[in-house]
């Protein structure tokens, strides 16, 4: 299993740049990591209507409603996508990575 | 949030059907109703597409809102038990294979009246345990302390003396060559007056709840208290009424395989029905594994696989119904339905009376594959869906809805709560994913191809898998040529006859998608509205099947690929599928054999060394999601013209299961060089002929640049010329002599 290097900013850097790939080798690794969290643990996009922006909510279990994480809205798919992966993280790691190292 | 949902009894209607609108409202005490055409259901505001037309109708406006339910569960009902409501002393057994014991009470076999507290239940308790409840008035309950081992075969049975007033339990674990089996059982005093009302396999009172989830086998129910030799006599005995004088009801279900009807073998002819649609033609206790298929060895597939989470018909009131004018042109409708903030389409297609045709072109809306696809919620629930097809998962206010529904039931993509795979998919429920304003798979992405056909002014007639399920190449004949949708993938056999038909007759295919053609389905006539799938051995399966289970149980067909049925899409259309990928779309070039003039038709207007498709809606590209290949070891015809094949395609593009016998670090889409999809013209020897774009991203590369861009003028040439009637000559060589 990949193991998160909570130093690389290199790879956050390089995620914030440009969510949406391509992405090198070892960055695909650590976002594919960021994908297999267990599912309770998994922040996830809702997106609320169509043009209504994106919200955050945890991963619901089999038939459990869905519950928002918090107030935040991102008109921008780039930047929810940023987010989630920002949360992920320090998730995983404990270290709020902010945009990386650039 | 959702305020408002519905679905139609039917998703295809002629001029003079009726249609019956069933609408269910959470909050909304009026909503408003009006009938609308469906142009462009991409709602993307950035986009700006979305079109529907605004039709009079005689429902049109304002409905009092109300809430229907939906009841989830499968089960055996027997309406009358006669003979049960006569017992005094009795035996309550069967064989049983639970597959999710505990959580909550789940009903074996249930004779209750609760409000008069009296009856039997047979049952599995919310810690797993057997137990068997018994009333007179009052309630007396007997459980064992030995739990149910999850998917094992077990004989359980109760037991009421009558003449002692003795409860007593039985449960027999089989052994195997590698596991012990293990004998439990326990009696305690109780009392017993027959319950009334149904007889009730696989769920508590009335069918109403406990639902169980898993497999029984030959339940019976005799009217005397048998010893444990007894039960395991009867248990193995093909006729149990035979030998058991007191038998009451012995269930057959190895009987009526494909069917509602619950056969009572025994003497008294207390037959069922199920409900809700459990898995049948499925192994029994006694399955030796010499036969696979269902029909050759009935008796070893006497059980049946009941869930908490079946469905079928959500059997709501109708709240408006709306008569198909004459008047009214053959396309894609809807009810729009319109509560606070909220709106929800219930779709339907509106096709010409059957044997007519009121264009010279049709497009096949891929019905069997909306069903399949109904309230898929594979992406919520499976934790490789991120790596698999490559994003963050993206909850929709549908998806929302379904978390709180769970009774709106799951698509043939999903697995029931007990994890085994979902067989059956039913439009007769509100399917959250057929209708415009929802994401762009299965049905809205193919609102692109009638919204560009609309717009290039090609008069079309709408028809449905359904139809052609139904009348075979005789829907097809009166048409010159018939469009598909982005993903045509499901299939039943008299589809695939009958587009087979129309093509050896001079018919011209345009196959729009990709991935089509791909996966035998079945409809039946005893479950309407239903769509069966085993998704046996191969290909990009979402789930397991039950090994031994690979027979369809509405048909007695083998289920799985076409490909490993021996009748590949490739021999169909040229093509079939080779590689998925979700992130990014690739582009064509033009092979040499784009200039040979017999498809020259095609490239009217698109230079030589012109890209086609680096643009679109599905990433970035036109040739992506799903791509196709040719292969002519698979049947692609030997004179079969590949004119552009793609390229650009990404790293986390992948070979299906079905192109690998080795899985190997070169599957991609940067280092495959097998990963692409093959733009594939071929005539047919009656004059017919076949465009096959291989890829399912097409449809979306239509509306670039206000709908002029090189994918739409390859389209619309291959169009023009499928609808002019001069026939297609076969090339020099290849003609029959």
């Amino acid at each position: 299993m990949y193991k998160v290097d909570p130093r690389r900013m290199d790879l956050v850097a390089e995620f914030m740049d440009q969510p949406g790939g391509p992405h090198s080798p070892e960055l695909t690794l650590l976002v594919n990591r960021l994908r297999l969290l267990p599912m309770a643990e998994r922040v996830v996009l809702v997106k609320t209507g169509a043009g209504d922006g994106w919200r955050l909510a945890r991963m619901p279990a089999r038939g459990e409603p869905v519950a928002f994480a918090d107030a935040s809205v991102f008109e921008d798919y780039d930047d929810a996508c940023r987010e989630v992966f920002r949360r992920r993280w320090q998730h995983v790691t404990g270290i709020d990575p902010g945009r990386g190292d650039r | 949030m959702k305020t408002i949902v519905g679905y139609a009894d039917r998703w295809s209607a002629t001029p003079g059907d009726t249609i019956e609108f069933k609408v269910s409202t959470y909050g909304a005490e009026h909503y408003r109703a009006d009938l609308v055409r469906i142009i462009c259901g991409d709602d993307d505001p950035h986009r700006g597409l979305f079109c529907e037309e605004e039709i009079e109708a005689p429902f049109n406006g304002t409905h009092e809102g109300r809430t229907q339910e939906m009841a989830a569960g499968s089960c055996v009902i027997v309406p009358q038990p006669a003979a049960a409501e006569r017992l005094a002393s009795f035996t309550v057994q069967a064989w049983i294979y639970p597959t999710l014991p505990g959580g909550h009470e789940q009903g074996i076999i249930t004779h209750w009246d609760g409000a008069a507290s009296c009856g039997f239940a047979l049952v599995i308790t919310a810690a797993g345990m057997l137990a068997l409840r018994t009333g007179n008035g009052a309630i007396h309950e007997l459980s064992l302390e030995t739990g149910l081992e999850s998917r094992r075969w077990h004989l359980v049975a109760g037991t009421f003396d009558a003449t002692t007033g003795t409860l007593g339990l039985l449960l027999h674990r089989l052994s195997s060559e590698a596991e012990a089996g293990e004998n439990a059982r326990a009696s305690g005093e109780g009392g017993f007056r027959p319950g009334s009302g149904a007889l009730v396999i696989a769920a508590g009172e009335a069918g109403r709840s406990d639902h169980f989830n898993g497999k029984i086998d030959r339940p019976i129910v005799t009217g005397r208290a048998l010893d444990a030799r007894d039960v395991e006599a009867l248990a193995w005995s093909g006729s149990p009424h035979e030998r058991e004088p007191a038998v009451v009801g012995a269930w057959d279900f190895s009987q009526d395989i494909g069917r509602a009807e619950v056969t009572d073998a025994g003497y008294h002819r207390l037959h069922g029905r199920t409900v809700n649609l459990p898995s049948r033609g499925v192994k029994g206790f006694n399955w030796s594994g010499r036969e696979q298929n269902w029909r050759h060895a009935p008796s070893e597939y006497g059980a049946i696989h009941f869930h908490e989470d079946d469905h079928y018909d959500a059997g709501w009131e109708t709240d408006f119904a709306f008569t198909v004018p004459a008047t009214l042109a053959s396309g894609v409708y809807a009810a729009r339905l319109r509560a606070g903030d909220d709106e929800w389409h219930v779709t339907f297609f509106v096709r010409p009376p059957p044997g007519t045709a009121t264009a010279r072109l049709a497009f096949l809306a891929s019905t069997a594959t909306y069903m399949a696809y109904s309230n898929y919620r594979w992406h919520m629930s499976e934790p490789f869906a991120e790596v698999a097809e490559t994003f963050w998962t993206t909850l929709t206010p549908n998806d929302v809805f379904l978390q709180e529904h769970e009774e709106f039931g799951l698509s043939t993509y999903d697995t029931h709560a007990d994890g085994s795979g979902v067989r059956y998919a039913s439009r007769l429920r509100p399917v959250l994913n057929m209708a415009p304003r929802t994401p762009l798979w299965s049905f809205n992405p193919d609102t692109h191809i009638l919204a560009w056909l609309e717009h290039r002014g090609f008069a079309f007639d709408v028809i449905t898998d359904e139809d052609l399920h139904r009348e075979g190449a005789g829907l097809l004949q009166p048409y010159r040529a018939v469009v598909t949708g982005t993903h045509p993938e499901y299939y039943t056999t008299p589809m695939w006859d009958g587009m087979r038909g129309y093509l050896s007759q001079g018919g011209r295919l345009a196959y729009l998608g990709g991935n089509g053609f791909i996966w035998r389905c079945a409809f039946s006539d005893e479950w309407p509205g239903a769509l069966e799938l085993r998704r046996a051995e191969d290909g990009i399966r979402y789930r397991d099947e039950e090994p031994g289970e690979y027979y369809l149980e509405f048909t007695g067909e083998y289920g799985g690929l076409w490909r490993r049925l021996g009748m590949a899409p490739q021999a169909l259309v040229g093509v079939g599928t080779v590689a998925v990928g979700f992130d990014r779309s690739g582009f064509y070039r033009r092979t040499p054999e784009s200039l040979d003039p017999r498809v020259s038709f095609i490239f009217e207007g698109i230079g030589r060394d012109e890209l086609i498709g680096t643009f679109g809606i599905q990433g970035g590209g036109a040739s992506g999601s799903e791509i196709d290949a040719t292969d002519a070891r698979l049947g692609t015809p030997r004179h079969a013209l590949v004119v552009a094949r793609s390229e650009g395609h990404s790293a986390d593009t992948w070979l299906v299961p079905d192109e690998t016998g080795f899985h190997h670090s070169a599957m991609d889409g940067v280092q495959n060089p097998d990963i692409r999809a093959d733009m594939t013209f071929f005539e047919t020897p009656s004059g017919g002929a076949v465009f096959s774009t291989a890829s399912i991203a097409w449809g979306a590369s239509l509306p670039h640049a206000g709908w002029q861009n090189n994918v739409a003028t390859v389209t619309g040439n291959v169009l023009n010329r499928f609808l002019d009637p001069e026939p297609f000559a076969m090339p020099a060589g290849t003609a029959d002599s």
